[in-house]
């Protein structure tokens, strides 16, 4: 009887004091885990554990995604004529301005591979895309703006790639598994790009903010500060050394709003981004021409292969 | 039998993972997403006690630091689930909680537990956002929580009670 009135405690007694040393345990293992992370940096022994969870749930959060993404569809089917209306005037009107544009593409082509061939940078433009969707996002609680990418080691893809999508640039490639890709987004507090005013080939650094969503910007510091950009001036890559982490002249926003601190005799300028990081999907990673890859790859000239 | 009860737990904490990852942010709100896997350890917390629930809060912090798009230091939410566990399972240890409990339970331990997340961000420079924003955040974080108690808890709490028998046998 005693026994079985003890077994009946027994729970709840356990319920009543939980082991103290067993939370002082994993207390200390969380922290133990975070300095170890911490210092260790790039190289820290948790990189390789990050890789095999990747690998072990790259997988799961891709096929998740592909289940999922018929459903994320279902609120275009009820859009009503008005605004598929609204939606055609738009692109009409987008659609002279760009045959405007593509009017006077053929001369700045022309004279681009001239350019080209003086300054030896048609290499710049031999790149290949390797398309991807986006299948996971970090939240804004973890205060980090990462995605991760269906796309890994096995479709060519490498660390310190650049990830672009047909509106601008998005991030670069943090770290890979074999079916997936962790990607760092510009708009990342940690993000630094560089970028150059199109308008007056003034070189900054645009730092990420760490807002998702319509607050996404980014703040644009200029190296020289006595040309500020203008309002609705755009702003490119500035791209960096073989094309690692970012390759040159990708389109990431335009200026909304110039601020000049007399203090820090310093400029700065807020950039809205093309990219609307809210709603990523479909994304392409910036590969070296002729890699190899478990996908087709869409190569420099629109081919894919 | 503990070895089932550790299945179902860790298959617990692993769906929560890639719903969290993978579905909500379709969803999301000023870019916050619901935080399953904390509502399971408060789940767990809440029908087997602080022990469980610590443990559990332990493997599903380390599981939100390493799966694919975490970039920050890892063993950060480890660090904030342990303690949400600990807290969560001390509220209520005698008698069945009701609804309005559970509820006070989850909003207090999401307050606490992105709380705890972004102030080791704070403390390890973690280049970000300022105080103001960070306190928006973690409303938006506690009121997702909030409503998706219940849906997820008396499911969670369903699954946990259930394998209790086999515990005591």
């Amino acid at each position: 009887m005693a026994l079985l009135d003890k077994r009946f405690r027994g729970p709840l007694d356990d319920r009543r004091r939980p082991s103290r040393a067993l939370l002082v345990a994993l207390v200390l293992a969380s922290l133990t885990l975070i300095t170890l992370d911490y210092r260790g940096g790039d190289d820290s022994p948790v990189e390789p554990v990050r890789r095999a969870v990747g690998e072990a749930l790259g997988p799961i959060e891709n096929g998740t995604a592909d289940a999922v993404r018929p459903f994320t569809a279902v609120p275009d089917w009820f859009r009503s004529r008005n605004d598929l209306r609204d939606d055609v005037a738009r692109l009409q009107a987008e659609n002279s301005r760009l045959r405007s544009q593509a009017a006077t593409a053929d001369y700045d082509r022309n004279r681009l591979q001239e350019y080209d061939g003086l300054t030896a940078a048609a290499k710049d433009l031999g790149y290949a895309l390797v398309p991807a969707r986006v299948v996971a996002l970090g939240s804004a609680q973890s205060f980090s703006d990462t995605v991760t990418i269906d796309a890994g080691s096995a479709a060519g893809i490498h660390p310190d790639m650049t990830v672009l999508n047909n509106d601008g640039l998005v991030g670069r490639v943090l770290r890979v598994t074999r079916t997936t890709a962790t990607v760092l987004l510009i708009i990342d507090s940690d993000s630094v790009v560089g970028g150059r005013v199109g308008q007056s080939m003034e070189v900054g650094f645009l730092h990420g903010r760490g807002e998702l969503g319509d607050g996404g910007s980014l703040d644009l510091q200029l190296v020289d500060e006595a040309q500020p950009p203008a309002r609705h001036d755009t702003v490119v890559t500035w791209g960096s050394r073989d094309g690692a982490p970012y390759v040159s002249g990708i389109p990431v926003g335009t200026v909304t709003s110039v601020y000049s601190s007399v203090r820090e005799t310093t400029q700065r300028a807020v950039i809205d981004p093309f990219v609307d990081f809210g709603s990523l999907d479909l994304v392409g990673v910036v590969v070296p021409s002729g890699t190899r890859s478990d996908r087709a790859v869409v190569e420099a000239d629109g081919s894919m292969r | 039998m503990t070895f089932v009860r550790g299945a179902v737990a860790a298959l617990a904490v692993l769906v929560a993972l890639v719903l969290q990852v993978s579905v909500f942010p379709h969803f999301a709100w000023e870019g916050v997403v619901p935080n399953l896997c904390l509502l399971v350890v408060v789940g767990a917390a809440l029908t087997r006690g602080a022990q469980f629930a610590a443990v559990l809060g332990f493997l599903a912090g380390v599981a939100l630091d390493l799966a694919p798009p975490a970039d920050h230091v890892a063993g950060r939410w480890a660090l904030a689930l342990v303690i949400v566990g600990y807290v969560a399972g001390r509220v209520r240890q005698d008698l069945r909680p009701g609804a309005g409990a559970i509820v006070a339970t989850v909003a207090a331990s999401s307050f606490v537990g992105t709380s705890i997340y972004a102030i080791s961000g704070l403390l390890l420079d973690d280049p970000g956002l300022g105080v103001p924003q960070l306190l928006k955040i973690i409303l938006v974080a506690v009121a997702w929580d909030v409503l998706l108690t219940p849906f997820v808890l008396p499911l969670v709490m369903r699954a946990f009670t259930r394998l209790e028998p086999a515990r005591v046998a």
